[in-house]
């Protein structure tokens, strides 16, 4: 039940990304999360109501996508999905794989889509370098 | 009102990974291994520790341990009597140790003294998986009385699992434990991972242990 301190760092996170939209109000959060992750979805979601309120996110969607682990098979020499966490066998020839797995651990906020005050958006509208440049800043902390 | 898109790309955990990532970094440059001990609650991960601090200290190994709990400082008193520096970290209902925490509790210790640090987890098999420590080498520990599909049942804590211990190993036969089930199990969600069979009461598997640790620390030159 680790769940209240990653909506906490969603909260977090995207609070401070939002300095570059004064004003803005979040419409919806798109979260990444491996199937790996070991995050529920409803315990997420449960969470975020309460973690979000009095925040820019109060009242927003979080829009999870799950990823499938996908590990490098050597025998087959490619890359294959796994239907599940219970097994780390190639699908395709049998053969269990010790490698570290390609894709399954993520936990990340993809993109926020927000809802900006009209004047701010027309004033990013004429210099668009200027969101974006904001933007890249955040990344960067 | 308008409303856009803004890509983040950014980790959820990421304040912690930088953490954990320093303290790695600290870590190698001291020349201490740095060990983080998983399992869930009653597995023995305690009783496995005294043993390993007093074997370590009894061959002249330099040792210290950080022990987490949600309350109380029982483990860290029980680990002190191995006679190495032991601090407890209470995390107050929060189900894991994170690496600011540890990074706190670091204060004042001399890291360059040290050959081994070892890092007691909260028992739980579900969170500590999240959060990245620091750590060489993450052990995932498991007791003949919890039964053979737990790795199958947890299967995000065992994955990330650098080494696998099996505990209680002396009362694997009144439990009816299913040795060669629980092996394949273990190595079906981390396949190829070492897997040692201890008992902290018989002594049994700790030798092997000991060798391990010894080379972990210091890789054989090939």
């Amino acid at each position: 039940m680790h769940e209240l301190s990653i909506v906490s760092s969603i909260v977090e996170t995207v609070t401070e990304s939002l300095a570059a939209y004064p004003g803005a109000r979040v419409v919806e959060v798109r979260l990444r999360v491996g199937a790996l992750a070991s995050v529920i979805q409803e315990s997420l979601e449960f969470c975020y109501g309460i973690a979000t309120e009095g925040t820019a996110l109060e009242g927003s969607r979080l829009a999870v996508t799950t990823l499938p682990v996908v590990v490098h098979c050597a025998p087959c020499g490619q890359d294959v999905e796994l239907a599940g966490v219970q097994s780390f066998r190639c699908p395709r020839c049998g053969e269990l794989v010790s490698e570290e797995p390609l894709q399954g651990r993520e936990l990340e906020i993809e993109s926020i889509e927000i809802e900006e005050a009209i004047e701010a958006a027309r004033r990013s509208d004429d210099d668009p370098d200027c969101g974006v440049a904001a933007g890249n800043s955040e990344e960067e902390r | 009102m308008t409303t856009r898109i803004v890509e983040l790309r950014r980790g959820i955990l990421k304040k912690n990974d930088e953490l954990a990532a320093g303290l790695r970094g600290r870590f190698a440059a001291a020349g201490v291994l740095t060990l983080n001990l998983v399992s869930s609650p009653g597995t023995g991960k305690t009783a496995f520790l005294e043993q390993t601090l007093r074997e370590l200290r009894a061959r002249g190994a330099r040792v210290a341990a950080l022990v987490g709990d949600l309350e109380t400082d029982n483990d860290a008193r029980r680990l002190a009597a191995s006679g190495a520096p032991v601090r407890q970290i209470n995390t107050h209902g929060i189900c894991h140790l994170d690496a600011e925490m540890v990074e706190k509790r670091l204060d004042g210790w001399e890291l360059a003294g040290l050959d081994y640090l070892f890092i007691e987890n909260v028992g739980n098999l579900v969170c500590p998986s999240s959060y990245d420590l620091g750590e060489k080498i993450r052990v995932a520990l498991l007791s003949v009385t919890e039964g053979e599909d737990k790795p199958l049942k947890y299967p995000t804590l065992f994955n990330s699992a650098d080494a696998a211990v099996i505990t209680k190993i002396d009362l694997a036969e009144p439990c009816c434990f299913d040795r060669e089930l629980a092996l394949m199990n273990i190595n079906e969600i981390r396949p190829g991972i070492r897997i040692f069979e201890t008992s902290a009461k018989s002594g049994a598997g700790i030798e092997e242990w000991l060798e391990y640790l010894a080379e972990a620390r210091m890789p054989r030159r090939q």
